[in-house]
């Protein structure tokens, strides 16, 4: 039987993540970021130069250039003042073009770490105020998961994706994620799942299945809106009939961006919602 | 140019079957669709491919006309297409053996008027009608599937062992891709297509890209349609890798759904350096590529050297163990004849006898300076034949990106500016049926720019020419086939709900 050899051939592929940093994630598109703006108040950075605005015609530029920005977007993911410009993650679908047009105001970052505990909680740079929101959460997902076994059972579904999250869902079973490892397996069975996993746009005729595989689960349950399309449609924001994301047919915990998110993202976001991150790595997500 | 070779012919209704069927008979009815101009009036369109054009044929229903004449009892393959029609305008194929909803809720068909409330209640009742009786009990499969799966309901209608029917309900995870596409501006269009089928994004971009190139009649700089060319065949390769780790899972082949799976990720990986994107979104846009590839030449080969040696003597060490092979031989058999009857396409097609492949029949972009070599077809036509094709198919890709390599290394990418790889394309308005050879079958984009908006963007994806085909494979299978049968049609979900 060859395969018996064959399943050493490799040596080790299984990434280190969490305990060490996975080379690959810095490769490739994990989020955008907003680099600098015309007011340095939010960001710290300013690449772009602040206009004197005691000139006169200087705010009506600022709102053009505002204005400018917003339209870049196909998703309305961008939002600007003359102050501030930030990127909703939740309906960002990392098309790259703001990027593009403005690298001096957007960059790509590889950070895989983009699961958020809120909705509002997806805003770079980050709303004020959340700080308390945050605690909160954390506390209340902390309670809620407190009482999970050892192993942690993860169930999925599809609520109108285009087909790619499910690719990286299951890619978490290749032997470079290979989450079994860690104790996460995925379960056929509502009855014995602990978390939720739920893509998609929303399509209405998923509505009922997907209250049915909820409602199976038995207390504590968690469900994670895993890419951009499961939190605010993305690009389908305009279909017929409306899509608008998972969060008006299930309770959210967990909001993981993404067109689709990565499967390192994937896992991260599983870690975050048990609580398996190293305390180190949320602490230092939670100052930026 | 050689890929635009399309006509257009209106005809009466009258005269519409007769046309279609003789267009046909030289060639394949590839699609069928329906519409609703600005005058208020419906027309119908069918889509004949043949090896050297494109025909499309479309007639005028009269206002308020509803019927026109089914194409299906001549055209099997024209079954799921008239139903669609039916589900999204209400109109009737006369002649149909079964107008019931496809891609639309049995209870909003009700609603519409377009279906009876008994209808609602038991869809599939008339074919069911048949094998109704003793002994006879029925198995959904999903919507919500076991394991990670897109949504889809099957119900297989058994009398024991045997699969005697299996009827598909494809509508749950309906998106509303045609309603999204003419909300779009032209050059954001793109970024749609790149998510009908999230796992074939090359093909759906450079589909849609092709398509405006066609009428504008502008070909994109030669470096960037190579750089399609690896982009498309290393998505390719992902997702017939894809069928081939699915078949390991169904069979229980852990040590190779382990080692295929890994190299599925390598691959996934290469395309994301080449892109920034694991799918390869983003990079393929109208009129080239929006940035140059990130790898050079010599490192693409060099990439694609490493994976393969491994991924090709595991695919080889899987394909000599026997319960596997066992598991695949005869199962879920599609017969030349049927297949051709069905008008099948893709790797499903070329395993049952066909040479359908545009990239060899009607080549495209990147691929005119190949020299593409159409595989000879398998004829068994059944998952292991399937399973040998698109084994072959990967190694037909690995050649390609090869060559395509070359071919850049020959331009010296190094001393062009990222311009290069794109050139000014001006949109201009008409109507365009642009085609791909997408991993699972010819991918068609119908394409009508007005104005210089998106007036109408109707997308064909292979899935859904090929998911009329599934109930044929069922041929005495046992149950515990079903997973083999399902993994080796290989189709993508997303593009079959549209
Ligand atoms: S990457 Fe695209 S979707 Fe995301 S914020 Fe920029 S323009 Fe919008």
């Amino acid at each position: 039987m060859p395969w018996i050899t064959r399943g050493l051939r490799n040596g080790i592929v299984t990434t280190r993540y969490p305990r060490r940093r996975d080379g690959y994630g810095e490769g490739f598109r994990g989020a955008v970021v907003v680099k600098g703006y015309l007011s340095d108040q939010a960001s710290g950075i300013s690449s772009v130069p602040i206009a004197d605005r005691s000139e006169p015609g200087s705010l009506q530029a600022e709102h053009r250039l505002a204005r400018q920005l917003e339209l870049l977007c196909p998703t309305n993911a961008i939002r600007a003042d003359s102050d501030v410009v930030r990127v909703d993650r939740g309906s960002c679908i990392l098309c790259g073009r703001c990027v593009a047009e403005r690298g001096d105001i957007f960059a790509f970052d590889p950070s895989i770490e983009v699961a958020a505990l809120s909705r509002s909680l997806l805003f770079v740079p980050e709303l004020t105020d959340l700080e308390h929101e945050r605690e909160h959460l954390r506390e209340q997902l902390g309670k809620k998961v407190y009482s999970l076994r050892r192993s942690i059972y993860v169930r999925h579904i599809d609520l109108g994706s285009d087909g790619a999250e499910e690719w990286e869902i299951a890619a978490l079973n290749n032997p470079v994620y290979d989450i079994a490892r860690l104790g996460i397996f995925f379960t056929a069975s509502p009855r014995h799942a602990d978390i939720l996993l739920a893509t998609g746009v929303g399509a209405s005729n998923m509505v009922d299945p997907a209250l049915r595989t909820f409602e199976a689960m038995a207390e504590p349950k968690i469900v994670i809106a895993l890419g951009t399309d499961a939190i605010s449609a993305g690009i389908f924001q305009r279909s017929d009939p409306a899509a608008n994301g998972i969060a008006s047919i299930l309770p959210i915990d967990l909001w993981v961006p993404g067109s689709p998110p990565s499967p390192l993202s994937i896992r991260s976001a599983i870690f975050l919602a048990v609580d398996l991150l190293p305390k180190a790595k949320v602490k230092e997500k939670e100052r930026r | 140019m050689s890929d635009d070779r399309l006509t257009i012919s209106t005809v009466s209704l009258a005269n519409f079957k007769q046309r279609v069927l003789l267009a046909a008979s030289n060639g394949r009815f590839a699609a069928m669709t329906a519409y609703r101009n600005d005058d208020q009036m419906f027309y119908i369109e069918v889509v004949v491919s043949s090896r050297s054009e494109i025909n499309l044929i479309r007639a005028s229903l009269e206002l308020n006309q509803k019927n026109y004449p089914s194409l299906s009892p001549q055209i099997p393959a024209a079954i799921w297409y008239e139903r669609e029609i039916h589900d999204t305008y209400g109109l009737i194929a006369d002649g149909h053996p079964e107008l019931s909803p496809l891609v639309s809720r049995p209870t909003e068909c009700f609603k519409l008027g377009r279906l009876d409330k008994n209808d609602a209640d038991i869809r599939g009742s008339k074919v069911m009608g048949n094998v109704r009786g003793e002994g006879v009990f029925s198995i959904p499969y999903g919507p919500v599937r076991s394991g990670v799966f897109e949504s889809i309901e099957y119900r297989v209608y058994s009398f024991g062992e045997d699969i005697p029917l299996v009827e598909i309900r494809p509508y749950y995870k309906r998106r509303g891709v045609a309603s999204c596409f003419e909300k779009m501006t032209v050059e954001d269009g793109v970024i749609l297509a790149e998510r009908v089928e999230g796992t074939l994004s090359v093909a759906h971009a450079t589909a849609y890209c092709q398509g405006l190139e066609q009428l504008s009649s502008t070909r994109p700089p030669k470096i960037a349609e190579l750089g399609r060319v690896i982009l498309a065949e290393l998505e390719r390769i992902a997702n017939h890798l894809d069928t081939m780790v699915r078949h390991t899972e169904a069979a229980g082949q852990a040590i190779a759904y382990a080692r295929l799976s890994f190299s599925k990720e390598r691959i996934m990986r290469l395309r994301s350096l080449l892109s920034g994107s694991r799918f390869s979104r983003g990079i393929v846009v109208p009129g080239g590529l929006n940035a140059p590839l990130a790898l050079s030449p010599m490192a693409i080969i060099t990439a694609i050297t490493d994976i393969e040696n491994i991924m090709l003597s595991d695919i080889e060490a899987l394909m000599t163990t026997p319960s596997f092979l066992d598991r695949l031989r005869n199962t879920g058999k599609i017969t030349v004849a049927e297949a051709a009857k069905t008008g099948a396409i893709g790797p499903i097609a070329r395993a049952s006898g066909s040479y359908e492949d545009i990239r060899g029949t009607r080549p495209y972009g990147g691929y005119r300076y190949l020299g593409f070599n159409l595989a000879p077809p398998m004829y068994q036509g059944d998952a292991l034949a399937r399973a040998l094709v698109r084994i072959e198919e990967i190694r037909q890709s690995l050649h390609l990106i090869r060559q395509a390599a070359d071919e850049i290394a020959e331009i010296n990418p190094a001393s062009l500016n990222p311009e290069s790889w794109r050139c000014n394309l001006e949109i201009k308005d008409g109507l365009v049926v642009s085609s791909v050879e997408s991993p699972q079958g010819e991918l068609l984009y119908h394409l009508e720019v007005s104005n210089k908006k998106l007036k109408r963007v109707w997308v064909r994806c292979a899935s859904f020419h090929n998911m009329a085909l599934f109930p044929t494979a069922f041929k005495g299978d046992i149950l515990t086939d079903f997973a083999f049968i399902e993994a080796s049609f290989g189709l993508c979900i997303a593009g079959v709900a549209g």
